[in-house]
């Protein structure tokens, strides 16, 4: 496929993007039935008459969903109708049980809203259009064949799980004049989004579950002309991906147009592999869905008490919370940024409170922890380890009882499940080598290893000592102060530290 | 007592008495459907074990000392259209043949609950799209007046299973007149009841905007005994109505017309009605006046529409309810024989799977909802039916109940009209009004049209919620006509 280099591509052309983003939310049934919606269960087991579609089976709207649709509306500034329908989208697929899905058209619950991201230290104001509620559909899993695709397989599987599960769409309004940040606007907008709607609490985000999913539609213009013809690229499954679809898109698109070509409207897929887009469908016949108002549901009035209710439910925006935090802590905006992705800043703020300084919870969370957290496979925060477990430790650290390399193997008990770090330290009798006369003897014995090491020393190459050091914490197995140790290897030897 | 010709009330209260069991009335009706249903047609499944072993339960249960509800023990005819556990379950259609529903729909439970004997499944137009029960894909039912003519449409099987004594109380469907005119050409009793009154879960959906289940029986008190046992609120129905029902019962019992404004629809009459049903009709109409009630004629202008602007939303709400028969889940799978796509698999099943009524409706509904037809067809029925409601609301400001004609004719002969949908579609042009604006009605016989022996039928209209004025109008009509003829009109059908 042939591209321009994306500085090349920007001298020309200007893009125009805009964001269709789809969130699962995670309510404990599904949008029309009491169907449970957890992830991962034996397919076709979370299933009922309504989701399977049987025969006479009726929906009813869940009101859970509702209530988060409308939060999500109120967060993003969104104007939240007083009166609006589910409609029908009609199209015939074998994931589909009705074979029309139960979303909104006309009447959208939330509209004209907007989110402020940052980028380059730049507040862009990114527009919302519409926030609307649909039900998911299930996974189509096709057996046999080279490429688990459709085409070529032998036969395919339909698992409804997921058939129901209550989906939010907010769509953004054309994004115009980002130049050369757009692809950084569009990661910008996901991860802001992302983190607002883990603020409030709707959905668990995670885009390799599919529970966020995001189309990246993008048009290039020459500058003064009217818009160009967009494409909607999908199978965006991750913020840095987001960012490429739509960097890759403008590169293509400008060789497109510079070789005098046009650009097809077209469902676009994103190659993680290799960064590109491939075309999907062809939208130049547009799919006529027959939209028309759910007859089997009854409108959606949220009074205008329940909404300011929900208003007060609100919580901090997560771009002013990352900014309150940030100043707290004295760190910059990438180190929140970083928390935010590990998915630790909830924890970090506990333990902060907790009483541990800023720089020793973080350290702890996304370090030693995130690790052991992915090792299992679990969230850091569902660690069997507290910030009170942590505040004791520092504790411990601070007063010399424990050095780092000890509070790790406090903590490994702690995960373990042998108790709390004092039971821990108790248990395998984990303490800092505090006598001084063991050390000396260590201390005896590593010099009479290593003479010449001992002799460098002596002659003023300070460095040398920590090979020394070193051997000491080894004999001691950790447990000595490695401070403590230096400065008596210096004082054994007769050199100013 | 007569197992079979006697009412539901009588039976259930001789059942309560202890003077005949369940069992015994159940097994009456069982041999008389084998005895006359190869004829009639009504049925397109007996379930004779489940029916027993039903009745069996209810006898257990007097015998314990259970105090038993108002109709216990009596056998039902069901229409083929509401989901039963356990038994099959087509909507008179191909496309759904083997299909065992593993869910009872919501009026089923409520049947089982107050102890009603379940027989079997009626014959229906496939998918309740028709007015004579010849769209069903297994076959026409017969009208037990003259087996040569149709028993309406789309409940025939329910019609005919009462008027054949075949069963005293049947259930049926009404999206455009399916419960009314088939009670109307049968000569028994039949009411759609307010949309929201009986919850549709569990009915096969053909409009879901319009369908209502209802109540079928052969005289006025065994059909307000069957609507109050099928009657209120079902969350699994966001569509159905949260309040108290009306006490049909009472109304049913209360039988007294002295000083109610009775309506007539002037539209509803006139050109295209057979003249023998105009006049039962006037007939009637002289009773009701006799009886006390304050008749005057009300004009509903836009009634003209209310056929076209049917024959738009119906199809387009039908459109997209039976897109979900695709082969992939149940029923009918034609093709799948690993050289075909999806997409070929499911409009070969579709294909073999829906007769030509249903294609037909299928097809006009999705090109009534294309973009750029939408405003012109589904939104502007949408606006006539907004001006059909505002016609009954207005009428009904000036008047207690409204009556026309039933249906414009008596029951007519098998083939007669079923290559010519539009006459077939006027057979409902009086029944789809009510059911545009969402109130309630009733169907009753009225007598034999003097030119055909045939029965011909009443339609009482209340407004939505006031089902009651039906039953007490009804009751009250049905009582003087006793009288008049010494007993009830279908008391007169030749026996089979």
């Amino acid at each position: 496929m042939t591209t321009v280099p994306f500085d090349e591509a920007l001298t020309r052309y200007e893009p125009v993007i805009g964001l269709e983003v789809h969130v699962e939310l995670g309510t404990q049934s599904k949008m029309f039935c009491s169907c449970s919606t957890n992830f991962g269960a034996e397919p076709n087991t979370q299933v009922c008459p309504v989701c399977l579609a049987l025969p006479g089976a009726m929906p009813v709207a869940n009101r859970a969903a509702i209530e988060s649709i409308i939060r999500i509306g109120l967060a993003l500034n969104c104007s939240i109708a007083e009166w609006c329908r589910m409609a029908r989208k009609n199209y015939f697929y074998p994931d589909m049980p009705k074979d029309y899905q139960i979303s909104q058209y006309d009447e959208p619950i939330c509209t004209n809203g907007y989110l402020d991201v940052t980028v380059d230290g730049e507040v862009v104001r990114v527009e919302i259009e519409r926030v609307h509620m649909e039900e998911d559909t299930g996974k189509l899993l096709h057996a046999g064949g080279a490429t688990g695709r459709i085409r070529g397989a032998d036969y395919s599987l339909v698992d409804y799980n997921r058939a129901g599960i209550p989906l939010v769409e907010i769509v953004t309004k054309t994004v115009v004049g980002t130049g050369a940040l757009a692809p950084a606007v569009a990661r910008a907008y996901v991860t802001e989004l992302r983190d607002l709607m883990r603020a409030l609490g709707v959905s668990d985000v995670k885009m390799e579950e599919g529970s966020l999913r995001c189309d990246a539609n993008l048009s290039l213009n020459r500058p003064g002309d009217p818009w160009g013809t967009r494409t909607e690229t999908k199978n965006v499954n991750s913020l840095r991906s987001v960012e490429r679809a739509v960097r890759f898109e403008i590169e293509r698109q400008a060789a497109v147009l510079d070789a005098g070509g046009r650009v097809h409207q077209e469902t676009r897929h994103f190659q993680e592999e290799d960064g590109t887009t491939t075309p999907g469908r062809s939208k130049e016949q547009a799919e006529d869905y027959r939209y028309f108002p759910e007859p089997d549901l009854v409108p959606i009035a949220p009074s205008r008490e329940w909404v300011e209710e929900l208003r007060l439910t609100l919580p901090e925006q997560p771009s002013v919370r990352r900014a309150r935090l940030a100043l707290a802590w004295g760190i910059g905006d990438f180190e929140v940024a970083t928390l935010v992705n590990a998915g630790v800043l909830d924890i970090v703020e506990e333990t902060v409170a907790a009483g541990v300084a800023p720089d020793a919870a973080r350290k702890w969370w996304s370090g030693e922890f995130t690790r052991a957290a992915s090792e299992r496979g679990v969230e850091p925060a569902d660690l069997p380890v507290t910030s009170a477990h942590i505040a004791r430790v520092e504790e411990l650290i601070a007063s010399g009882a424990l050095n780092d390399k000890l509070a790790r193997q406090v903590f490994e008990g702690v995960l373990a499940g042998e108790g709390s770090p004092d039971e821990v330290v108790a248990a395998r009798g984990l303490a800092v080598v505090s006598d001084d006369g063991p050390l000396l003897e260590a201390i005896d014995a590593a010099l009479a290893e290593q003479p010449d090491v001992a002799e460098k020393i002596r002659s003023g190459k300070l460095q040398a000592a920590g090979a020394i050091v070193g051997a000491v914490m080894k004999t001691t197995r950790g447990q000595a102060d490695a401070g403590r140790v230096r400065a008596l290897l210096l004082e054994r030897l007769g050199v100013e530290g | 007592m007569n197992l079979i010709r006697d009412n539901a009330s009588v039976l259930a209260a001789a059942i309560a008495e202890g003077e005949v069991s369940s069992e015994e009335v159940t097994r009456a009706h069982l041999d008389r459907i084998a005895a006359v249903d190869e004829r009639v047609h009504a049925f397109l499944h007996v379930d004779a074990d489940g029916a027993i072993a039903a009745a069996k339960r209810v006898d257990a249960k007097r015998g314990a000392g259970e105090k038993l509800g108002p109709l216990a023990g009596v056998p039902l005819a069901l229409k083929d259209v509401l989901a039963m556990k356990g038994q099959p379950t087509t909507a008179g259609s191909k496309i759904l043949e083997g299909w065992i529903p593993p869910y009872d729909a919501a009026v089923v439970e409520r049947l089982r609950a107050a102890d009603i004997v379940i027989l079997g499944k009626t014959n229906m137009d496939e998918f309740a799209m028709g007015s004579s029960t010849e769209h069903s894909a297994y076959g026409p039912t017969h009208n037990p007046w003259d087996l040569d003519r149709i028993p309406g449409g789309s409940g025939g099987g329910s019609a005919a299973a009462l008027a054949a004594f075949e069963a005293p109380l049947a259930i049926g469907t009404d999206t455009g007149g399916s419960i009314r005119q088939p009670a109307a050409v049968t000569a028994t009793v039949g009411v759609k009841p307010t949309y929201g009154a009986v919850p549709r879960y569990g009915l096969i959906a053909l409009a879901s905007s319009l369908d209502q289940v209802g109540p079928c029986a052969r005289n006025v008190l065994d059909t307000a005994l069957l609507h109050a046992a099928i009657a209120g609120h079902d969350p699994r129905d966001s569509t159905s109505i949260n309040a108290a029902v009306p006490d049909v019962v009472a109304a049913a019992l209360n039988a007294d017309v002295r000083g109610m404004k009775v309506g007539l629809v002037r539209e509803l009459s006139g050109a295209g009605y057979q003249a023998g049903v105009q006049q039962r009709f006037d007939e009637a109409v002289a009773i009701l006046t006799e009886l006390g009630a304050d008749v005057v004629e009300v004009s509903c202008p836009h009634f003209e529409y209310a056929l076209a602007a049917y024959y738009l939303i119906l199809p387009s709400e039908c459109s997209s309810n039976l897109a979900r028969f695709d082969g992939m889940r149940y029923g009918l799978r034609v093709g799948d024989d690993g050289s075909r796509s999806v997409e070929e698999v499911m409009a070969l099943t579709r294909e073999a799977g829906f007769g030509p009524e249903v294609k037909r409706r299928i097809m006009i509904g999705t090109y009534a909802l294309s973009s750029g037809y939408y405003d012109a067809y589904y939104g502007q029925a949408q606006k006539v039916r907004t001006l059909i409601t505002r016609d009954f609301t207005e009428a009904f400001e000036k008047v207690d109940v409204l009556i026309s004609p039933t249906a414009p004719t008596t029951a007519f002969k098998i083939g007669e009209k079923v290559d010519d949908p539009v006459a077939m579609y006027l057979n409902d042009i009086a029944t789809i009004p009510v059911n545009l604006a969402g109130n309630c009605a009733m169907s009753l016989p009225i007598g034999l049209a003097p030119e055909d022996g045939l029965p011909v039928g009443l339609q009482i209209m209340a407004p939505p919620m006031g089902d009651d004025r039906l039953y007490r109008a009804g009751a009250a009509l049905e009582a003087a006509l006793v009288d008049r003829w010494g007993h009830l009109l279908i008391k007169e059908a030749p026996a089979l």
